[in-house]
């Protein structure tokens, strides 16, 4: 589209930055795929391009757009470490059609990638504190990096306590890491206490909603910084639980979920109260969003 | 202030097209005024009339010649510079690969000239422009679009019956987002005030001549008749809060027991700017497209995630489309969401009225419905 030579000068109160690349997928390749769960795999994926995949760097609690050619897209938390960052975990389940495209997949196989969006888990804001992390079901996932962060910078945080909950063994994600970090607790200090809803007789862990974990956490509400994630009714159980224990409303962090189908706050899908979930979260601070939680189908 | 007669105003047309503009203005048909691609000034209304209230909307014919002796129609700028639905980018597959690239603009590649939009449309193209260009990212469709496009808004002098931009600060005098604003004064011609340097422009090179004071006068006071002609009014004061502090008013489920969630006033608002991202594959399996059209936050899949529909009652979608509108737009976008066009009222099959939906609730301002809704 050209304008006419004398009407060159933009129209009555243009003033526009014009985009970057962030609505064009780059693809990426999958490299590695491990079964979490019966519906879940962690898909590996590496940036095709040697440059993107130098230049890409994420923060924890950040999400890509993933897409599949032809089918679409879909909004997942990178589930990695953020100090490697070349090759990227997305931990997915299948649930719908982008999701089972995704689950069809296989090593070599390509998707496109746009991100990372979204706001982080606050580490800095922890730093100093207890950091406790609070994780249901698949919410483990977008809290993986910020743990992986907490233990390469393990001295700028006191106690690193780990509560994860899920509705059965089966349903655990990362169980050989949970194992292992669960033997690490004492050299590396860092607690991990696990449950699930319904145990099975070779279930080594608690048995119980994931907030039976609180009393054996010995949670100090003075120096506690906490990051909830899982499903809304359990971090609003969750959250509950720790006000209760008079850890202060502002220094709760939780990742909400909304339906996010552009990432960059114009498709206005993601929308939660005057928020975009998808730019001015997942991650929130909870005294933030308090009174948006406590009103229904918002 | 310039005089334009009527044959000034069609050189103003033929001049906007001689420098390459398509030009988009009111014309008659189906029953309403809508907004299309023009000829020239012989495509718009002439001797029409409109009768808006909720839920209804009817054209009236009058033996004059007047063209903009009426409000506006469902269209607006909207429907050209966000369409219903375009593509945003093509997805090639190649060696195993995929190359995403912006996709082909849209239909014509002519800039675009609006003819006849309102103070109201003006400042909902303002309302869009915060939306579209002036957050993190800006979005090169629109963009594209709004950069070349040239206004020639007119102020409204005949206000429907569901307006009340006069109470949203909007109009009915254009004063924003215009290169030339026109007031139509008799069935002989216009006053004409320039809002830009290529406004300027085009005025001169069609010529016009210095307006007497007389017509100044006229225009001023068509302008303050718009104003106490106004079909509608809404108090704005204590926004956002009045919605923010009374999302369990009972009012919500009343207003749901009448709302159809058909959408329309969605389609017909000129700021709903809400779409779906929808990816497609030709029949090859080479190409695929993204493309983005209209989304109503009234459809129950509007808000889906994994398991659940967020938002799975009228109730709550109403609640949601209101609060947004009148509320989080002014903390998402620094205004208001509203323009006071009215078009919701008039285009709600069932005549839902916003106004009259934010008074009840300001009358009784903390009502909780009775029963807890469980989380």
């Amino acid at each position: 589209m050209t304008a006419p030579a004398l009407l060159s000068r933009t129209a009555a109160g243009f003033t526009p930055p014009l985009a970057g690349d962030e609505t064009l997928d780059r693809p990426a390749v999958i490299r590695r795929v491990v079964r979490e769960t019966p519906d879940t795999r962690t898909f590996w994926l590496s940036l095709a391009d040697p440059d993107a995949r130098a230049a890409y760097r994420f923060l924890p609690g950040q999400f890509n757009m993933l897409y599949v050619f032809g089918v679409g897209e879909v909004p997942i938390s990178v589930s990695s470490d953020p100090g490697l960052p070349t090759r990227l975990a997305h931990t997915i389940r299948s649930t719908g059609r982008v999701t089972d495209a995704i689950g069809a997949l296989r090593v070599g196989d390509v998707v496109g990638l746009r991100g990372p969006f979204g706001t982080p888990w606050p580490m800095q804001a922890a730093e100093g504190s207890d950091l406790l992390i609070v994780a249901g079901g698949l919410g483990l996932a977008p809290v993986r990096p910020a743990i992986y962060e907490a233990l390469r910078e393990r001295h700028a945080y006191r106690r690193v306590i780990v509560l994860v909950g899920a509705r059965g063994p089966e349903h655990m994600l990362y169980r050989g890491l949970l194992d292992a970090w669960h033997e690490w607790m004492r050299s590396r200090r860092m607690e991990v206490s696990l449950t699930v809803d319904v145990a099975d007789d070779a279930w080594p862990y608690g048995e119980g909603v994931v907030t039976t974990l609180f009393d054996g956490a010995r949670i100090d509400p003075d120096r506690t910084t906490a990051f909830v994630c899982g499903p809304e009714i359990m971090m609003s159980f969750a959250i509950r639980g720790l006000l209760a224990r008079d850890v202060p409303p502002d220094r709760v962090y939780l990742s909400m979920e909304r339906n996010m189908q552009c990432g960059v706050r114009l498709c206005g899908h993601c929308q939660f109260g005057p928020t975009f979930v998808c730019a001015d979260g997942p991650v929130f601070r909870y005294d933030r969003i308090a009174d948006l939680l406590g009103a229904h189908a918002l | 202030m310039r005089f334009i007669d009527r044959a000034g105003f069609e050189r103003l047309l033929n001049e906007l097209r001689a420098l390459g503009f398509d030009l988009i203005g009111p014309t008659v048909r189906d029953g309403a005024i809508v907004l299309d691609h023009i000829g020239g000034a012989a495509d718009l209304p002439q001797g029409v009339r409109e009768i808006q209230d909720a839920g209804r909307y009817r054209l009236v014919k009058q033996p004059d010649h007047l063209m903009f002796a009426w409000a506006h129609g469902p269209d607006s700028g909207k429907r050209f510079l966000f369409p219903a639905r375009e593509d945003l980018a093509t997805i090639t597959k190649t060696n195993g690969s995929l190359k995403s690239r912006p996709a082909a603009p849209l239909d014509t590649d002519r800039p675009l000239a609006f003819i006849g939009l309102r103070s109201c449309d003006l400042h909902a193209i303002a309302v869009q422009d915060r939306v579209f260009l002036n957050g993190a990212v800006a979005d090169p469709h629109y963009a594209r679009r709004r950069r070349d496009a040239f206004f020639v808004g007119v102020n409204c002098g005949s206000p429907g019956g569901t307006c009340f931009c006069a109470s949203m600060g909007t109009g009915p005098r254009c004063t924003t987002g215009f290169d030339i604003a026109l007031t139509e004064l008799d069935e002989d011609g216009f006053l004409a005030e320039v809002g830009t340097e290529r406004g300027e422009e085009v005025l001169h090179a069609i010529g016009t001549r210095a307006s007497t004071e007389e017509e100044e006068a006229d225009a001023e006071r068509i302008r303050r008749g718009a104003v106490e002609t106004m079909g509608r009014e809404l108090r704005t004061d204590d926004m956002p809060s009045l919605l923010y502090r009374n999302r369990e008013h009972p009012r919500w489920a009343e207003v749901a027991e009448r709302c159809l969630a058909c959408g329309n006033c969605t389609s017909a608002c000129p700021t709903c700017f809400c779409h779906d991202v929808v990816d497609t594959s030709d029949i090859t399996g080479v190409t695929a497209t993204r493309t983005r059209e209209w989304a109503s936050c009234f459809s129950s899949e509007f808000s889906h995630i994994v398991g659940m529909d967020v938002r799975a009652t009228r109730e709550a979608r109403y609640r949601q489309w209101l609060t947004h509108k009148f509320a989080a737009w002014i903390d998402q976008f620094g205004t208001s969401g509203c323009v006071g066009c009215g078009r919701c009222i008039t285009w709600c099959p069932v005549g839902i009225d916003v106004t009259e939906e934010i008074d009840a609730i300001r009358r009784t301002d903390g009502a909780r419905q009775k029963e807890e809704v469980p989380a």
